[in-house]
């Protein structure tokens, strides 16, 4: 009854072999992460410390920190999430749990979809339209943020919309069916439930904000700016900015004889920022699944 | 105070080009239990939505006829919230919402307003105990709906559809994923609530219908076929050959 047959060994061979290759996949994938994560810190290593980045750049930045550029970072990002979020948020909860399904819903469902595949260089030429020169915002943190708050706008919409879609419409039924109101049912039924999901989705616009150069250099970022060192206010609303992307563009292509571990350092402080971001999310996540009820 | 609880006429409900419901009429008396059969796809969910109108939220529905709860057409309602609480629906699947036990049932009078604690937690144990869960749950009323046995949620769905004091109780196929045992349990409740409210017990399985229904209607393809007294449906002579034939499981 049950012994070997060559049929059952040729399923065992295969099943070997099928386990091995997405074992060697999943490998690939993560091992050059781990290479270019290592040789970064490496070359590194000798500049970091607290010091780099709580310095401004100096001596046409061929020496000192990363102040300017970090905080500037900060501030776009910050500011850009704070205005994407509410309305890419509120605006998914809406065409998921409001909108009919019509010709109006579906032409802004494509463009949304449609958006979140423009490149971001088309993001920057619309942000200096539209900010600093219709809006007169000129070139400015304002500016800048707003730009990456367009850009970002339609994936949150779309990892809501996404995340709201999860929770199984039987709820929402259930919740119909004795008398509450499409918003009491989200409220108390469907936004619990796929929180999560809309933070990880908010979350992962953070690495793309910090990351993104184009935007920004056209609508508020500039080569070199000194600031108050320390100050955790030292940009203005409507103050030029370094930021971390465009400064590590910078001193790796524009200005000559940059100490290596400059770059390096700075690359290696952009990418850390959003690894502990996204570490950041994962706990939330986790915490959030905790008491996650189905 | 009209006759009849719910009067039907000539209803007619299509998803897009598809006719589901095609010219009902049918009344539903004051404290009785109308059992509906008919195979799948004959149109009984789509009914009980038209009730409550929760037919409004299924995209793409058409809805054409008349439907009068209490007297009252249901499309000229102002606040349908009211008339959803008029209404208990039970769906086939139990769905515990994913709150505790006791959030689930007090889901509905909070929504409406009910925010003391002593009387939630009176109206709670009071719809536990008439959909007889409350033996089993009153020690761990803060654990998870979700996580009650088959069985136990479907009647924490009975607890919650009569949370909001309906006069009316639909119950869709309730049986569907529950044990024999918990499905004869429930049938006592509803022997029992017959005398406080109208029962409609859309049901494939005829003999329950058999059991519990006054009246007993026979949907099929979106026609009703028959509608009488619950002995005439099942015995030798109903009006239709059809219905014989679906009672007796020759056919659907």
């Amino acid at each position: 009854m049950f012994q070997t047959t060559s049929l059952t060994r040729r399923k065992q061979k295969y099943e070997f072999i099928a386990k091995l290759i997405f074992l060697l996949m999943t490998l690939l994938m993560v091992l050059p992460l781990l290479l270019i994560v290592g040789y970064l810190v490496y070359q590194a290593w000798p500049i970091l410390s607290l010091d780099f980045l709580l310095t401004n750049p100096k001596h046409g930045m061929r020496a000192g920190g990363i102040w300017s550029p970090l905080l500037g970072t900060i501030y776009l990002v910050v500011i850009s999430l704070v205005i994407a979020t509410p309305i890419g948020v509120l605006a998914a909860v809406f065409l998921n749990e409001y909108a009919r399904d019509n010709w109006v819903t579906r032409v802004i469902n494509l463009a949304v979809v449609n958006l979140a595949g423009v490149p971001s260089i088309v993001h920057a030429l619309f942000g200096l339209g539209a900010f600093v020169l219709f809006a007169r915002l000129g070139k400015s943190i304002l500016a800048a943020s707003l730009t990456l708050a367009i850009m970002t706008l339609p994936v949150i919409i779309a990892s809501t919309k996404e995340a709201l879609a999860a929770v199984p419409l039987a709820f929402r039924e259930a919740c119909w069916n004795v008398g509450a109101t499409r918003w009491q049912t989200i409220r108390h039924v469907v936004l619990p439930n796929s929180i999560s999901g809309i933070l990880t989705g908010v979350i992962l616009q953070v690495s793309r904000a910090a990351g993104e150069t184009a935007p920004i250099m056209f609508t508020g970022v500039v080569f070199f700016k000194a600031i108050q060192e320390g100050n955790l206010f030292a940009y203005g609303l409507f103050d030029q900015c370094m930021a971390l992307s465009m400064h590590l563009f910078t001193i790796s292509t524009q200005v000559p004889d940059v100490p290596a571990a400059l770059p390096y350092g700075t690359a290696v402080v952009l990418l850390g920022s959003v690894l502990v971001v996204n570490a950041l999310a994962i706990i939330f996540r986790v915490y959030l699944r905790a008491r996650r009820k189905w | 105070m009209s006759a009849s609880m719910i009067e039907i006429a000539n209803l007619r409900v299509r998803y897009r080009h598809h006719e589901v419901l095609k010219g009902i009429t049918l009344d539903v008396q004051r404290n009785e239990i109308l059992g509906i059969i008919g195979p799948a796809q004959s149109g009984k969910t789509t009914l009980l939505k038209t009730i409550n109108r929760t037919i409004d939220n299924v995209p793409g529905a058409v809805v054409t006829g008349i439907v009068k709860v209490d007297g009252t057409d249901v499309r000229q309602v102002k606040d349908v919230f009211a008339l959803r609480r008029k209404v208990g629906m039970v769906a086939p699947l139990p769905v515990g919402l994913p709150l505790s036990i006791f959030d689930n049932v007090a889901f509905a009078p909070r929504m409406a307003g009910m925010h003391d604690r002593r009387e939630l937690a009176e109206h709670v144990e009071r719809c536990l105990r008439q959909a007889t869960l409350w033996d089993e749950v009153q020690d761990r009323l803060d654990s998870l709906g979700t996580r009650l046995s088959g069985g136990q949620q479907q009647r924490l769905t009975i607890a919650r559809a009569l949370s909001h004091n309906p006069e009316i109780l639909c119950l869709d196929e309730f049986s569907i994923a529950i044990d024999p045992v918990t499905t004869m349990r429930i049938e006592d409740v509803l022997k029992d609530l017959r005398s406080q409210m109208t029962i409609i017990l859309v049901t494939n399985l005829v003999q329950q219908a058999r059991r519990l229904a006054d009246r007993t209607a026979f949907l099929f393809n979106g026609e009703l076929v028959e509608v009488d007294r619950t002995e005439v449906i099942f015995s030798d002579r109903p009006a239709s050959r059809q219905t014989y034939e679906y009672v007796n499981g020759i056919f659907g």
